[in-house]
């Protein structure tokens, strides 16, 4: 191998890595793009208030039950719902209660995320105001109650009679 | 370190003995050595496989726990596509890219080595996980987490296997584009390079732009598992899909990764025992092409239960149908390149065109499965399985076993015993089709995968597919006795064995010297 075609090698070899190490850098990248897009997209949005039509029906003839469930996942905090159940008929609104309490002697931050059952339900359930919303901030021994206003979209398929609302209390890093 | 200087010929001054494998920076020892290590990992393989088959023989839970069954499954899946099938085609591309375009060797020797001595270390990683309490991966070979985020020290060596496999990937890649970017013979433009030549080049650009998005995928998954990161963890406002899209931007392309040289490998066959060149030459070439840049962005057609607004299902679905269309022109050339041609039937030729003849029953399931209403029935099911394996054993396999018999003369300057191969290819052919196409009854009618029960009315395709695999697992036994045969004491072979051979490998003795085409040769 004579030295120029080494030297061309070599120079070939140096772009390849970097462009590996470009592409690992994408694999990263991907994470924020894909957050990016989510958010302009609407889809799984669990951050913005649902906008719903002024004129819904509400449908009398049926009546839903949604249990309402709190967990907290690696917080020093006690989070309940105030009502444990709640029967309302499919387009009227309601707003159900729930505390939390920072049991700790520091301030801790957290964020909510909701889960549903059936899985479906996200797409009926329209919340117009909700602690999932934003972060919440406690201040050692504080004690918050915090709203959640909601309907659900009368197209609800009709053999749906019970739900299930849950929320997980997540730690946010300091500073987040 | 004391070296035997072995002197038998004037260029062949290498150690002798165990040294001159591992300090070897010949690309053609680095070939053998790639081929037989993905032939261990082939068995390694194929007894989990038997394995799996001999539980799914009977309903009920005979032979493994379904814990075992599970870490069967992953590691079946990932011995074979990382430690089988991407090393063989690595392999061939060791022995035959540099003769092929009359280079004296791969451009960068060194690390040729380097990339070959990760890979058993890789694998001797994998197959310990089984021996570590907590047991080996069991979470699929695909490694979604939750699942992947939640086991115990196997999924780590996984983990770290997967990163050294990805590192030998690329520097083989790196060493092949630049092999065959800066090294070919004077006059060998690149519109007359050899078609594997051009398979490869474009399989190894696919390499180095997805394998570091895997390297950072697993990565991520090691953060998550151990430094507190959550990119993938629900619970740290983590999300498990993104892991799928991450993963399968790798995984989609990584499949073309393992076919492209396949076809390559065809590509090569066909014309030769068809004394005819290949029709079509210029649109093989752009089909591939094409394919590679298809093959980026239909990712998601993995993923059309995951949760996908319907545009995007439909964007994937589309797109993903579209591979048909360069995958059609390959095969039209093959047919074309057989019509009115002199043909013979050696072993290598025969498992081409079982390549051809099956792949396209493979592909056309591929089809199949990207309508996303049918996929999202079969999604899961032992269709999908047998979608996989006629593309990956009668795709990939089949042509991996095309070219070794092909160029077994050239390597080791003898000949393979005929009868034998033929009845390798006939045997295989039929376990083959006996252990997989009745999978795809069975996926059509609901068996999911990945599950070591199912429900009675499985039972009779099940056993009728256990016996084919065990049948096929055999049947692999008598290649190695073939190969092994063949190097031993096969007839002489001339310099070129097949009458219509038309590349510049055939140009050099049989077996090809140590060193071969140290002054390039000049094609007209």
């Amino acid at each position: 191998m004579t030295q120029s075609v080494t030297k061309i090698n070599v120079a070939m070899l140096k772009k390849l890595l970097v462009f590996s190490m470009i592409m690992f850098g994408f694999g990263y990248a991907l994470v924020p793009m894909y957050e990016k897009f989510c958010e302009v997209t609407g889809i799984n949005n669990l951050l913005q208030p649902d906008v719903v039509d002024k004129n819904i029906k509400v449908d009398m003839t049926r009546l839903i039950t949604i249990g309402l469930d709190a967990n907290v996942r690696g917080l020093p905090w006690q989070f309940k719902s105030l009502q444990s159940n709640v029967k309302i008929h499919p387009g009227e609104s309601i707003e159900v209660m729930y505390e939390i309490k920072n049991d700790s002697d520091r301030e801790v931050s957290g964020q909510a995320i909701p889960s549903y059952s059936p899985r479906f339900l996200e797409k009926y359930l329209k919340k117009f105001e909700c602690f999932c919303f934003t972060k919440q901030v406690l201040k050692p021994g504080e004690v918050r109650r915090m709203p959640v206003k909601f309907i659900i979209d009368p197209q609800i398929p009709v053999d749906v009679s019970a739900v299930t609302i849950s929320y997980t209390f997540f730690a946010l890093e300091p500073g987040k | 370190m004391a070296v035997v200087q072995d002197v038998h010929g004037h260029h062949d001054h290498h150690p002798s003995g165990i040294m001159r494998w591992v300090t070897t920076t010949n690309h053609k020892d680095i070939g053998t050595m790639y081929l037989w290590f993905s032939f261990a990992m082939f068995l390694v393989g194929g007894f989990l496989a038997m394995g799996i088959r001999a539980e799914l023989f009977m309903p009920g839970i005979q032979i493994l726990e379904p814990e075992l069954f599970n870490s069967f499954t992953t590691l079946h899946g990932l011995i074979m596509v990382f430690g089988a099938i991407m090393p063989a085609f690595v392999g061939l591309a060791n022995w035959q890219v540099p003769m092929m375009i009359g280079a004296p060797d791969m451009a960068f020797a060194r690390m040729n080595n380097w990339s070959f001595w990760l890979l058993p270390v890789a694998g001797a990683l994998l197959i310990s996980s089984f021996f570590v309490p907590g047991g080996a991966a069991a979470g699929g070979w695909t490694f979604y987490p939750p699942l992947s985020a939640q086991g115990g020290l196997g999924v780590d060596m996984m983990i770290f296997a997967i990163h050294i496999l990805g590192a030998s990937s690329i520097m083989g890649a790196i060493n092949i584009i630049t092999t065959i970017l800066n090294m070919r013979a004077p006059g060998m433009t690149l519109m007359k390079m050899p078609m594997f030549v051009w398979t490869w080049l474009i399989t190894a650009y696919l390499l180095v732009l997805v394998m570091p998005v895997l390297a950072g995928t697993v990565t991520m998954l090691l953060t998550d598992r151990h430094f507190g990161t959550s990119f993938f963890n629900a619970a740290g406002g983590g999300d498990p899909v993104l892991f799928q899209h991450v993963f399968w931007f790798f995984g989609h392309p990584e499949v073309y990764i393992m076919i492209l040289p396949a076809f390559g490998v065809v590509s090569e066959i066909i014309p030769t025992f068809s004394r005819k060149p290949l029709f079509g030459y210029s649109s093989m070439v752009y089909a591939t092409a094409s394919i590679a840049i298809l093959s980026c962005v239909v990712w998601a057609h993995h993923m059309f239960t995951a949760g996908m607004p319907a545009v995007g299902q439909l964007f994937f679905m589309y797109a993903t149908m579209l591979i048909a269309v360069p995958t059609g022109v390959k095969v039209f050339n093959w047919t074309a390149t057989m019509w009115r041609g002199s043909m013979t039937f050696e072993t290598p030729m025969l498992f081409s065109i079982g390549f051809v003849f099956l792949f396209v029953i493979g592909g056309f399931s591929g089809v199949v499965c990207a309508i996303v209403p049918i996929d999202i029935q079969v999604q899961d099911t032992y269709y999908v399985i047998a979608h996989f394996h006629y593309v990956l054993v009668s795709g990939a396999l089949f042509a991996i076993f095309a070219a070794v018999y092909y160029w077994l003369p050239k390597w080791a300057g003898r000949m393979y015993d005929e009868k034998l191969g033929k009845m390798h290819f006939w045997l295989s052919m039929i376990f083959f089709n006996v252990a997989f196409f009745v999978q795809h009854f069975l996926g059509l009618a609901g068996m999911p995968r990945r599950i070591p029960d199912y429900s009675l009315q499985f039972a009779d395709f099940n056993m009728i597919s256990s016996i084919g695999a065990f049948g096929f697992g055999l049947t692999q036994l008598l290649f190695l006795y073939i190969v092994i045969k063949c190097i031993r004491s096969g007839e002489k072979a001339t310099d070129k064995p097949w009458e219509g051979g038309s590349t510049l490998e055939w140009t050099l003795p049989s077996p090809a010297p140590y060193h071969s085409f140290e002054t390039p040769p000049v094609i007209k």
